[in-house]
């Protein structure tokens, strides 16, 4: 598409200023006479549209970034009329969350940006027609007339009513590409169209960092199958129709501010389509529509969105399984996590939110908590709560140790009260984010299509786990003497022996890693929530762990000040020396009962890695069905083909663990040099390695 | 991650040299077989064994995802040799049987649901002999599939109950034309060809592989040798040819050895096709 080369060039291609809502654009099409499915964010396709509700000048900085002028009157209307969800947040902030931020121990918070991690239901606007939402809303609504007017049921009543608007809204915007969508749809065609204007109207109302679609496939293939046993519809055509869907999710585009690019770079959406799975009665969830999603990437070219997660059981149908495989090693675009770890929590209807986030559709929501730097916590335990870069006091004043070599019992007991004054100040500031984000920026269309009464849980996070980890023991087994400036802080370390890192599957190391997973999520559940959410926690960067390892300085482990972190739960580049599998237990071994936000894990490999091309699929089955059979939550395929080796090159960072094998010998792509990269790349693609 | 140890290229799987460090070796000395190479007969769980390094996960080292540990030890000198710093078994790091097979039986289940297995290989396990078969023995107990990787020099050295404790033979034939080998691997080809007939006539299951490094071992007469020779063996499940590869040339400098193969590229499409179409045309199964 010419667009998107244009797109490209200038970043952003066009910028519509009227403030977005679910009826505040007329209809926009790619290709009016040809499209199955319909429905655009404004009206042009890649238009992008301003959400002001979230923040007014994050939507200024987003509009002056890209060479556009903020209309005036918008502005005032932002500044002096109506409060945003991020002015409401820093009228709140303490100032102890305001250094914490600054800081980059807290970073991320989605104060300036929708928090996403809302998956609304919209398979029910296809099942049930909003005309019936609409009733059944009204309904849960008088259920309530008769309940004393407390503040939770004042705003449940708010809610809802805010609920029934978006839900008339949403006929209105349908009528408008020309569908009557009050009653259900009728056939799969009407299906797929009812569901995506569902998932249309969110995206018109919120630009939250993730927003996804749910577990659409075996709903819809129901319809498909209809169709198909009817004579209405071929084969050919639902592909098509399955196909000009994942367009229309491809094209998602929101306006960002220059530093949410720096946190979440490419324009991501998380789009993420959740894919098989089993059902609780012991039947797969696989369906034709399934394999008809993972053809897309072949039919349309790969891409990061939608975002294909496929839930990993071991008794999945086998031809499900080689074909996901398959795909994986063609287009490196799927994603694999496990559905018997997430079935007996969430049960058989549960969806992805963004990359790991497990939960069930329609009945529960997240908070969004992005994550917290482990790594500076530790450096702040070791400083007495200043910090490392700017000397400033940040946490709270405690000793710092003065020893020449750190002692493991010692540090530990420094480490425990900052842990604990970063939990309560993660906690409150995330209490006061989602506060003000209920307020300011209510999903209306989002919760319209859950239930009245939903489980919440507050999704936090932690980053650099494998350096924090490692620190601690190198601190434990070989001896780190810290390195003083003139300000008397710990900047860097010198470690004199050897010590075992976590991601080799040695107890000694990664029974350290499930302590400190443990040990934050006991105390971030020790401070109460907002809304009475649930404590989660996830170990998932996303690229903060470049950002964040911009901002922290060297730590015992080795890593020197500015290096990016490791990735999730990855083991820290260079420091897994014993191959695949070994890495994939350590992981295993992080226990999702207190990660229930999920464990990201990413690996990246060539495909000789795989074996000969005959058995690639073989054994990336084998491979999948080991580390899930093991425990594995989550895992992140890149086959790499030569672009993305190349990418290698210039952003190691990003290729964490990449491998190059053959038999009888391993090297860790970043460590040859430039010449023997390149020519690496020649070589690979010529056939074996 | 260790900070005595000197690692040679920075890859992981690398050997730490003896603190004696690599400037100090001297060329003729490296290359000579030092007494501590050779085998000491201890027996049992106790025993040490030398190893260079290890990893799970492979695909590359026999069917399905293996263990694969890369012993320390080698007779060989061959000029293509990615792993010069496998050649003195001392080098290795020490380890007990006990103490390995407490690492393998970690991963016995992953192995078998991903139908591999385990592979020694380095160097040259059969350095190790004794240390070796334990390892298989005791891998047979857990009911792991057992791969030795070998260039069969010392074969001779394995009874047939020992063959029977091997599941899968990967069989490096370095060459087919015994002045060839010698030339290649300063050791002689004979031992290699007993070898392979025991296999065969014991019906061990066999892989053959064969370095093609253009200008030392890609002669069309000297493949076809050791297409003869792969293709007597009656066990023979399938040939991998496997290219040349320049990765392992820094190591060459780290240890202060003249690599003769400082300047060869890798072989081309054309001729790896050639190679593997001599194999081919014996009716043998070619990767």
């Amino acid at each position: 598409m010419p667009l998107l080369a244009e797109e490209r060039e200038k970043g952003v291609l066009d910028v519509s200023q009227v403030p977005s809502s679910i009826v505040a654009h007329a209809p926009g099409y790619i290709d009016k006479d040809n499209e199955i499915i319909v429905g655009l964010q404004t009206e042009a396709p890649l238009k992008r549209a301003i959400m002001p509700f979230g923040g007014w000048r994050v939507v200024e900085a987003g509009l002056k970034a890209y060479g556009y002028t903020p209309d005036p009157l918008l502005s005032e209307i932002f500044t002096k009329y109506r409060k945003t969800h991020n002015d409401g947040v820093f009228d709140a902030y303490t100032p102890a969350i305001r250094r914490a931020r600054s800081s980059h121990i807290v970073t991320g918070l989605p104060d300036a940006y929708g928090r996403g991690r809302i998956i609304g239901d919209y398979r029910r606007v296809a099942l049930y027609g909003v005309d019936f939402l609409i009733k059944d809303k009204e309904r849960e609504k008088a259920e309530l007339d008769d309940r004393h007017s407390t503040e939770e049921v004042i705003r449940l009543r708010e809610e809802l009513s805010e609920q029934i608007r978006s839900l008339e809204q949403l006929k209105e915007m349908a009528l408008r590409y020309g569908h009557d969508i009050s009653a259900p749809a009728q056939n799969a065609r009407e299906a797929v169209q009812w569901t995506y204007f569902a998932y249309l109207g969110a995206i018109k109302q919120q630009n939250g960092a993730a927003m996804s679609a749910g577990r659409l496939s075996s709903f819809l293939d129901v319809y498909f199958e209809r169709d198909l046993r009817d004579g209405t519809l071929t084969e050919q055509q639902a592909q098509e129709i399955i196909d000009d869907l994942v367009i229309k999710w491809r094209i998602v585009r929101f306006l960002r501010a220059p530093e949410y690019n720096a946190l979440f770079s490419g324009d991501p959406v998380w789009v993420t389509e959740t894919l098989g799975g089993m059902s609780e009665d012991g039947r797969t969830l696989v369906t034709k529509t399934a394999f008809r999603m993972l053809q897309t990437l072949y039919n349309l070219g790969p891409a990061p969105e939608p975002n294909l997660t496929v839930l990993w059981s071991l008794r999945l149908p086998k031809g499900f399984k080689q074909f996901a495989v398959k795909t994986s090693i063609d287009t490196s675009a799927i994603q694999y996590e496990s559905d018997d770890l997430m079935r007996p929590k969430w049960g058989d209807d549960c969806a992805i939110a963004c990359c790991v986030s497990a939960m069930r559709v329609g009945k529960q929501m997240q908070f969004f908590g992005a994550r917290v730097n482990l790594p500076k916590t530790l450096l702040y335990a070791l400083n007495g709560g200043r910090d490392e870069l700017t000397g400033e006091q940040i946490g709270p004043a405690l000793a710092p140790i003065t020893a020449d070599v750190l002692d493991y019992d010692d540090v530990m007991a420094h480490l425990d009260p900052m842990l604990d004054w970063l939990a309560e100040t993660y906690v409150n500031a995330l209490n006061i984010i989602h506060y003000m984000h209920d307020k300011y920026c209510y999903e209306a269309i989002e919760m319209a299509l859950h239930d009245r009464d939903v489980l919440r849980t507050l999704a936090c996070g932690i980053a650099g786990l494998s350096h924090a980890a490692d620190s601690l023991s190198a601190i434990r087994y070989a001896r780190v003497r810290p390195l003083r400036d003139a300000r008397g802080l710990m900047v860097d370390f010198e470690v004199e022996g050897e010590f075992p890192c976590y991601g080799n599957n040695d107890g000694r190391a990664d029974e350290i890693a499930t302590m400190l997973v443990t040990t934050m999520m006991n105390k971030i559940r020790s401070y109460p929530t907002y809304r009475n959410a649930v404590h989660t926690q996830s170990v998932l960067t996303i690229t903060s762990n470049v950002v964040y390892g911009k901002g922290t300085g060297s730590t015992p482990d080795g890593r020197k000040l500015g290096e990016p972190f490791a990735p999730g739960a990855n083991p820290s580049n260079g420091r897994d020396s014993h191959g695949v599998m070994a890495t994939l237990m350590s992981v295993a071994k992080i226990p999702y009962d207190d990660a229930e936000d999920g464990i990201s894990l990413t690996l990246s490999v060539v495909p000789s890695a795989l074996g000969t091309e005959g058995e690639q699929v073989a054994r990336g089955t084998d491979a999948l069905d080991a580390y899930f059979g093991s425990g594995g939550f989550h895992i992140n395929v890149n086959v790499l083909n030569r672009e993305t080796l190349q990418d290698a090159m210039a952003h190691p960072e990003n290729y964490p663990q990449l491998t190059i094998r053959v038999s009888g010998y391993a090297v860790n792509f970043i460590k040859l040099t430039k010449e023997q990269q390149l020519d690496v790349i020649n070589r690979t693609f010529h056939g074996t390695l | 991650m260790s900070h005595h140890h000197q690692s040679l290229s920075g890859s992981r799987y690398e050997l730490h040299l003896t603190r004696e460090g690599a400037d100090e070796v001297k060329t003729h000395q490296f290359y000579e077989i030092q007494p501590g190479d050779l085998e000491d007969e201890q027996e049992g769980d106790d025993m040490p064994g030398y190893v260079h390094s290890w990893e799970v996960g492979s695909t590359v080292d026999g069917p399905g995802l293996r263990f694969v540990a890369f012993l320390s030890g080698c007779l060989l000198r061959c000029q293509y040799c990615h792993n010069p710093d496998t050649w003195h078994k001392l080098n290795g790091r020490q380890v007990t049987v006990e103490r390995s097979m407490h690492q393998i039986a970690k991963y016995a289940q992953v192995l078998k649901v991903s139908h591999g297995g385990i592979t020694l290989s380095g160097g040259e396990p059969m350095v190790q002999k004794a240390f070796m078969m334990q390892i298989f023995r005791r891998c047979k107990q857990l009911g792991l599939h057992t791969c030795v990787d070998t260039a069969g020099r010392l074969g001779a050295r394995l009874s047939d109950d020992d063959l029977m404790q091997i599941d899968l033979n990967l069989l490096d034939i370095k060459s087919g034309d015994p002045a060839i080998y010698e030339k290649v691997t300063r050791h002689p080809l004979q031992p290699t060809l007993d070898y392979a007939k025991r296999l065969s006539d014991l019906g061990r299951p066999t892989w053959v592989r064969f370095v093609l490094a253009p200008g030392l071992t890609d002669a069309w007469d000297n493949v076809e040798k050791v297409a003869d020779i792969a293709a007597g063996i009656t066990s023979l499940e399938r040939v991998e040819i496997l290219r040349f590869h320049q990765m392992g040339r820094d190591k060459w400098h780290k240890l202060g050895l003249e690599y003769l193969l400082e300047n060869v590229e890798p072989p081309e499409p054309e001729l790896t096709e050639r190679v593997r179409e001599q194999f081919r045309s014996r009716g043998l199964t070619v990767y």
